[in-house]
């Protein structure tokens, strides 16, 4: 990078925050001069109608266009449903599909499951705040940087040579042979599932953890005296009063792992059968120039989501409404 | 600052008893916490050995990008004390080295800093004015518009990626290349497809968080102002703005670390040269092409955690909450 680069970024930000300054500023500047007939509808418009334009420009406008290249072809033609069909029949397709629900299982149930084991078993414990920051924190790190913490820890190494990945080491001090991870189908896939575990528990953690301090310790303690012991205490008390942070742990998660794209993108580039929907439409649309097929992976990934955050919003407001 | 700073609604939290409750209820913790001590030793061993195994991932890269090279390359990081070695190459390697094999993550970085801050602010302040209008100034299909905007959380930005780009290519390129002929300096490939993608995707949600918050606001605080003679705008930036200062601070932390990480937006709107495109994307691509720079992808990796990771143990409060509030974004 050369000074006169930079001098050119920092040019840009600094225009593109002034211009922005400015046309907000013009725009209140002026609504507070707005002749007094009609002020209100004016000041309304200059408020709402900014956001308002660029999410019907940049969102509805783009969904409803999505929607309709689904049903064309790479020039725009109408082809019906020719490429739904390329994607629930051809075999790459398929195991793009298939991978997409192995994700969806196993990505919210296991990192839901151990987060809640790790929040029950530190809470109140001396250090909670450190053991929560130590699994909390690769929620802050980047897919990529996660996708290449991982790549490290699965690295091959030929037999002979000594290991530099972590998971090949173990295994060769086990006495076994090292594996080539990333390549190897099915397992490949778990893998790479391995990472979204470990980024998503840290978020299980946390919000049950808060949810686990409001059960009522009266009934903790009156449990307690009717000779219980923890687990029953657990079943009984505890998980029914945290079934509502549950939810939506599970659903926030099964959310983020549709959508999953980076992890797949940094680690295999979704070769050797790892590939799910989000790569896939990626791929498709911007690197194969199939658009139609791109938008029509889109519209899948939109139909599987859909249920999901309607039922999570509902709770949320459910436990608004409680609070 | 005290407890109830930010108010974002945060999925499965409840809210903090009265405090005299609280109070006898740490009595009790205490008692009770000396007696979890001698029973539950398993639950302690299980939440160590989780502890251990989510950090030695991130601890083994870390310790990795310390080591020369050839040791990286050779012999594993856990060996460190048969093979000793201590360098900061790889970090200057990575960020200043100009050889046209280096990553030169160095512009990068830059890229991602310009992009992130303003990708920040557009759209908090633009939603922070529709909260505002939504939730202060009466008029006709309010709550309609408004459950709109809400709904739009359920696209995924999968569904607008495509057309948005084509609308950039037929609309800002020319505008851009013009730029370009007149100020050398500033490239053909701007910052501003980029800014505006994230602007978009941020705002159904921001505009949805923020309402909330700014709709808890005391009517009584706003209606006196407007006796006074304030008006709309003088409302917003005198009242609304700074009462409303903690929930944005919490959305704005969400926001910069999701356009800060995030690779898909960049990947389709960036172009993927050194003029915009961000650390993230250069870092999959290296992880792609040169899957076996060790030296490099360790040092890479952690130039573009150290923002994140500041933010995160230095803002541990707002971080959580603006990321648990801001968790189905996307």
């Amino acid at each position: 990078m050369t000074t006169t680069d930079l001098i050119g970024k920092i040019i840009q930000v600094v225009v593109g925050l002034a211009a922005f300054a400015a046309v907000l500023g013009l725009i209140l500047f002026f609504i507070d001069r707005a002749p007094k007939k009609g002020r209100d509808v004016i000041q309304l418009v200059a408020f709402v109608l900014p956001a308002m334009i660029l999410v019907a420009v940049g969102l509805v406008y783009p969904a409803i266009r999505t929607t309709i290249t689904a049903f064309g072809d790479k020039a725009g033609n109408f082809i019906g449903l020719d490429n739904f069909v390329w994607m629930f029949t051809q075999p790459e397709a398929l195991i793009t599909l298939r991978n997409t629900v192995v994700w969806v299982i196993l990505v919210p149930l296991v990192s839901t499951i151990v987060g809640l084991a790790y929040a029950v078993f530190i809470d109140k414990s001396r250090g909670e705040r450190v053991y929560k920051a130590l699994v909390f924190m690769p929620l802050a790190i980047s897919f990529v940087g996660a996708g290449i913490i991982w790549k490290f820890v699965y690295e091959y190494r030929p037999a002979e040579t000594d290991q530099i990945g972590l998971l090949n080491q173990v295994l060769v001090w086990f006495g076994q042979e090292p594996v080539l991870w990333l390549q190897s189908d099915p397992i490949n896939t778990l893998l790479l599932i391995v990472v979204l575990i470990w980024v998503e528990t840290g978020f299980a953690m946390v919000v049950l953890s808060a949810s686990i301090k409001g059960v009522p310790i009266e009934q903790l303690e009156a449990a307690e005296l009717d000779g219980t012991n923890a687990w029953q205490r657990f079943r009984n008390v505890t998980l029914p009063s945290i079934r509502g942070g549950l939810v939506v742990v599970v659903t926030t998660i099964t959310i983020a792992t549709l959508k999953v794209f980076d992890i797949v993108r940094t680690m295999t580039g979704g070769n050797f059968n790892t590939s799910v929907v989000a790569n896939e439409m990626y791929t498709q649309a911007f690197r194969a120039v199939q658009p139609g097929r791109g938008a029509a992976l889109a519209l899948i990934l939109f139909v599987m989501v859909l249920p999901i955050v309607i039922y999570n919003v509902r709770i949320m407001r459910q436990q608004k409404e409680i609070r | 600052m005290s407890d109830n700073v930010v108010d974002l609604p945060i999925p499965g939290a409840v809210k903090p008893r009265d405090t005299s409750f609280e109070a006898a209820a740490a009595d009790v913790g205490k008692a009770t916490r000396v007696k979890r001590r001698l029973t539950s030793r398993t639950a302690t061993v299980v939440a160590l050995a989780i502890a251990v195994i989510w950090t030695i991932p991130t601890f083994g890269l870390l310790l990795s990008s310390f080591r020369p090279e050839e040791l990286i390359r050779t012999t594993g990081w856990w060996t460190i004390f048969q093979n000793p070695g201590f360098t900061l190459d790889n970090y200057r390697d990575v960020l200043f080295s100009s050889s046209s094999s280096a990553p030169q993550l160095g512009s990068y970085f830059v890229n991602s800093l310009a992009i992130s801050i303003p990708a920040t602010i557009f759209p908090l302040v633009l939603a922070s004015m529709a909260a505002y209008a939504f939730a202060w100034i009466k008029f006709k299909w309010s709550g309609a518009l408004f459950v709109f905007i809400f709904a739009l959380q359920i696209v995924p930005i999968q569904m607008a990626l495509i057309p948005l780009l084509q609308m950039f290519t037929t609309a800002l390129q020319p505008v851009q290349e013009q730029i370009h002929a007149a100020i050398p300096i500033i490239p053909e490939q701007t910052y501003v497809q980029v800014w505006i993608a994230h602007t978009i995707f941020a705002l159904p949600l921001a505009i949805f968080l923020l309402h909330n918050f700014i709709s808890e606001i005391p009517s009584e605080v706003i209606e006196a102002a407007k006796v006074d003679g304030a008006s709309h705008s003088q409302l917003f930036f005198r009242i609304v703005l700074p009462l409303a200062l903690p929930a944005i601070a919490s959305f704005a932390i969400f926001q910069f670390l999701w356009v800060w990480n995030d690779l898909l937006v960049a990947l389709v709107f960036s172009g993927g040269t050194a003029d915009v495109a961000p650390l993230t994307q250069r870092l999959a691509e290296l992880s792609g092409n040169r899957g076996q720079d060790w030296h490099r992808l360790t040092a890479g990796a952690f130039v573009s955690l150290v923002i994140p990771l500041i933010v995160f143990f230095g803002l541990q409060r707002y971080f959580v909450r603006g990321l648990l509030a801001g968790s189905t974004k996307g």
